[in-house]
């Protein structure tokens, strides 16, 4: 079985359904010949021609809004946005078209559309590179939000987005893109969009969280239970919209602690949601707060190393807020 | 920046195809101003007219495949939605928010058109944000074409979208990054601007630099047209034009069609404040629908027994719609919490 990385899994999920499906495309900046900047289409142009792999203008509205209106016309577009950061100017045709297109029409039109991005820092990236723009869209109905942590994943989820008939905004950790490395079959498979995954069984905590800190948190939870004894259930949601409320209260139900972990900016971010529901429908299985480890509450991640590691939550600072909270 | 071809495309319409036009910009006329009574009289909401644009649109509707090519119209296109065909009674159900086929089951504000049986989009209240979604549908068709996925000659298929949108919209980034695309595509795209001279209260000249929004057409690679909007025909012909250019692979056009509105921008502004009385009159004695039944009559294929006739066919069919949408039901309030997400197919 190969054993590839984030990125490649992600390019192998676009690689079959463009063979499969002639009704997909790519559209992005770069994505002809260049291959992408992060090499996600690399060698697709090749194979598949300037038909299905469109190099864009650069212009994030126009390539979400055409995305729309080819999928309105039952297109299956794959429109990848640079950098999570630039999705910005796509947000009105993101939020006020893609999302509420179904509901307007009364169900006769939809928008099978795919907008895939980087997101996410560490890399360096500073300021306009390195952000987290989930919370933006997992607030809005219509939408689906995918954040895979894993190449298994990262594949199935990707092909699933591409099939589902509504938006799907799917995240990529870039700071992942080249160390997450995992077996990926290369025989078809999906993972659906919407249940979380139980990276790790666990009795006395429950982590939940996605992308780059779902890879962290796990690698914590190890770390937790060789130097101080603690079983960590490490959840990583990959869905974040729909949300697996499910899958939050069963965990907190079994440890009765919650931690969640993203590198978003802590107010109002994802974990805010997952905060609440627990504390509405998990009341009475808690054990302690639920807490929240995330990215200060400063407007961008600072270019200079400490300052960037500074913002950034890993592995160590992820174990310490677990001691922290199994402690209370 | 006015097009003459020798031999004008509408010489060669029907008188009953012409008289098919006259109806249907009479009857949106009629329907549009039952619509302002409704609303002085506190029966709906909110009423945001199509009157003086009626040319502009029929001229255009009767120029493309209608009900089977793209059209991702805006607010103001009541006319061109009857020329594709939805009823007054569509109309009414949206203005009485109503559950109908035309308004999203209720959810949409009045005028804000779709239907998917007619290949008409869903539209939005932000304006011009249909634009480059235009240039998308007007992709696909290229694309479905260049991968033999559809057949360039076969009319059951779209083979142009058609977008329109006031001359205040294209201020819109929207409206750049959509022509941008269509020309660098070379789609299968026409752009119709209904310039009526005001954005609610803000004139032409303090909305852009240039005096035609089709000057900017040459930018994107575009053809520009300017057409009388307020002469049907001229516009059919223009229009005409672009949907042959469209059909053969020569690419998108802007038409920019100049009328003018003699009403408020929604039944919730008061033009009394940004415009004189005497300019709303001037441009009453250019209507649009008069300056066609006297071309009409001067040929003799319209007589005033048939327009009698006509006038009492629209109040009745704007009587009718008016009393099936009154006493049709409301919504359920829980249907507020339906389709919100497409059902999978596995």
């Amino acid at each position: 079985m190969p054993y590839v990385t984030l990125i490649d899994a992600i390019k192998m999920a676009m690689d079959e359904e463009l063979a499969r499906d002639p009704r997909v495309f790519i559209t992005g900046e770069d994505e002809g010949e260049r291959g992408g900047v992060f090499r996600a289409t690399q060698g697709l142009h090749a194979k598949f021609g300037s038909d299905r792999l469109v190099d864009s203008p650069l212009a994030e509205l126009s390539i979400v809004a055409v995305g729309i209106g080819a999928a309105l016309a039952d297109l299956r577009p794959i429109c990848e946005i640079q950098f999570a950061d630039f999705i910005h100017p796509a947000f009105n045709q993101i939020v006020n078209e893609a999302a509420k297109m179904y509901y307007r029409s009364g169900g006769q039109w939809s928008v099978p559309l795919v907008i895939r991005a980087p997101y996410g820092g560490g890399i360096g990236g500073a300021l306009y590179h390195s952000q987290s723009v989930e919370a933006f869209f997992a607030h809005v109905p219509g939408l689906k939000v995918v954040i895979p942590s894993t190449p298994y994943d990262a594949k199935g989820l990707l092909k699933s987005a591409v099939r589902d008939p509504n938006p799907v905004l799917f995240f990529e950790p870039k700071k992942g893109y080249r160390a997450i490395k995992g077996d990926v079959p290369e025989a078809e498979y999906t993972v659906p969009i919407g249940p979380a995954r139980v990276a790790r069984a666990g009795r006395d905590l429950s982590a939940f969280a996605y992308g780059m800190m779902a890879h962290y948190t796990s690698i914590a939870a190890e770390k937790v239970a060789r130097e101080d004894g603690l079983d960590v259930e490490v959840i990583d949601l990959r869905t974040l919209l729909p949300v697996d409320k499910a899958a939050i209260l069963a965990s907190v139900r079994k440890t009765g602690k919650a931690l969640v972990v993203h590198e978003d900016n802590f107010t109002l971010g994802y974990g805010a949601e997952v905060a609440a529901i627990i504390a509405d429908e998990g009341f009475p299985y808690l054990d302690g707060p639920v807490k929240r480890l995330a990215g200060p509450d400063i407007p961008a991640m600072p270019y200079s190393h400490p300052m960037q590691e500074f913002f950034m939550p890993n592995p160590d600072k992820i174990a310490d807020a677990m001691r922290e909270l199994a402690g209370y | 920046m006015l097009t003459r071809t020798l031999a004008r495309p509408s010489a060669g319409l029907s008188p009953e195809i012409l008289l098919d036009m006259f109806w249907t910009m009479l009857l949106s006329r009629r329907l549009d101003e039952r619509a302002w009574v409704l609303h002085r009289q506190g029966k709906i909401a909110f009423h945001i007219s199509g009157m003086g644009h009626e040319a502009a649109q029929v001229g255009s509707a009767f120029a493309i495949n209608r009900g089977v090519d793209f059209v991702h119209p805006y607010y103001r296109d009541l006319a061109l939605m009857l020329a594709l065909g939805l009823t007054p009674q569509d109309f009414m159900f949206s203005l009485f928010g109503k559950a109908g086929v035309l308004n999203g089951l209720g959810r949409q504000m009045p005028s804000h058109f779709g239907d998917h049986s007619r290949n008409i989009i869903s539209g939005s209240s932000p304006v011009a944000t249909q634009v480059p979604q235009a240039a998308g549908l007007a992709f696909a068709i290229v694309y479905k074409q260049k991968l033999g996925l559809i057949d360039p000659a076969d009319t059951t298929q779209p083979r142009l979208a058609l977008t329109s949108l006031g001359e205040g919209s294209t201020s819109q980034g929207e409206w750049h990054e959509g022509l941008n695309w269509a020309g660098v595509h070379k789609l299968p795209f026409i752009c119709l601007v209904e310039n009526n001279l005001y954005a609610i209260s803000v004139p032409m000249d303090e909305q852009m630099a240039v005096s035609n929004v089709a000057d900017r057409a040459a930018a994107y690679g575009l053809v520009g047209v300017v057409v009388d909007g307020n002469d049907v025909l001229a516009v059919y012909d223009v229009m005409k034009e672009a949907t042959d250019r469209a059909y053969n692979g020569g690419g998108p056009t802007l038409v920019e069609a100049k009328t003018y509105r003699p009403v408020p921008h929604s039944s919730d502004d008061d033009d009394r404040s940004y415009r004189s009385r005497e300019e709303v009159e001037a441009w009453k004695k250019k209507d649009p629908i008069l300056r066609f039944q006297k071309f009409l009559m001067d040929e003799t294929i319209l007589t005033q027994a048939a327009l009698d006739a006509y006038e009492a066919r629209a109040k009745a069919a704007v009587d009718q719609a008016q009393a099936a949408a009154e006493s049709a039901p409301d919504p359920a309030p829980e249907d507020a919490l339906g389709a919100v997400y497409a059902p999978s197919s596995d």
